[in-house]
């Protein structure tokens, strides 16, 4: 192995362990659930992906080959990591229903749409209980 | 070279778990400590990875897939239960 290719692949463990450093302390130290979120699944998943390129890097420097288990972890773990975080947000949302406050506040002057389809509900409910009144 | 960088990487790693821990015990709701299990699985995949860096070898590479798997899986279970109440409705 000669000694760039050997850099290079200490540079991506040094680069995805920092990542991964840093997603955990923001996990930690961020103030409400909301950003404390987007930490993880950001800046851990590119560091996951730092480590995993220098592993693929290392395997086909050494036996010139790329095993298929290392590819499946990184097209699952990018793949995955932003469908839990949005499950993760619209669990948080549905939770925090009551208190609306704590809730960061939508770009536009209208509610969340997961939680604005229930009023809208509620209103098309109300509004159409005079209609089968007359009828 | 590469001996040193997986020594940092060990010790950056288990100070992130560390640091995973102590948000899932402090955690204020329930959604906190769920996302702290999903970064402490994640965390413990680039930490498998690592090793077999320094071992030279793939022999723990399936044990990390399977992992990713299951904890995706996982994470989404415990998210449905908290939003419907039921897994499998």
């Amino acid at each position: 192995m000669n000694s760039f290719l050997e850099a290079l692949i200490a540079l991506h463990i040094v680069v995805g362990a920092f990542f991964i450093f840093v997603g955990s302390f923001g996990l930690l130290k961020l103030p409400s659930f909301m950003s404390r979120l987007h930490a993880p699944s950001k800046s851990t998943t590119i560091g996951v992906g730092g480590c995993l390129v220098a592993s693929m890097l290392q395997l086909w420097a050494v036996e010139g080959s790329i095993s298929v288990q290392e590819v499946l972890i990184t097209f699952f773990l990018f793949m995955t990591a932003p469908v839990t975080a949005h499950f993760l947000a619209l669990a948080y949302l549905h939770t925090q229903r009551a208190n609306n406050e704590s809730l960061p506040k939508p770009s536009s002057n209208s509610n969340w749409s997961s939680l604005g389809d229930q009023e809208t509900v509620m209103l098309t409910d109300s509004a159409n209980i005079p209609n089968q009144s007359q009828e | 070279m590469i001996s040193y960088a997986v020594l940092f990487g060990f010790v950056a790693i288990s100070v992130a778990l560390i640091m995973n821990l102590w948000r899932l015990v402090v955690g204020p709701t329930v959604l906190d400590r769920v996302l702290a299990g999903d970064t402490m699985v994640v965390n413990m995949i680039a930490l498998i990875i690592l090793y077999g860096v320094q071992r030279n070898t793939t022999l723990y590479f399936e044990s990390a897939l399977l992992l990713a798997m299951f904890s995706f899986i996982s994470t989404i279970a415990y998210c449905r239960f908290v939003l419907r109440g039921d897994i499998i409705e």
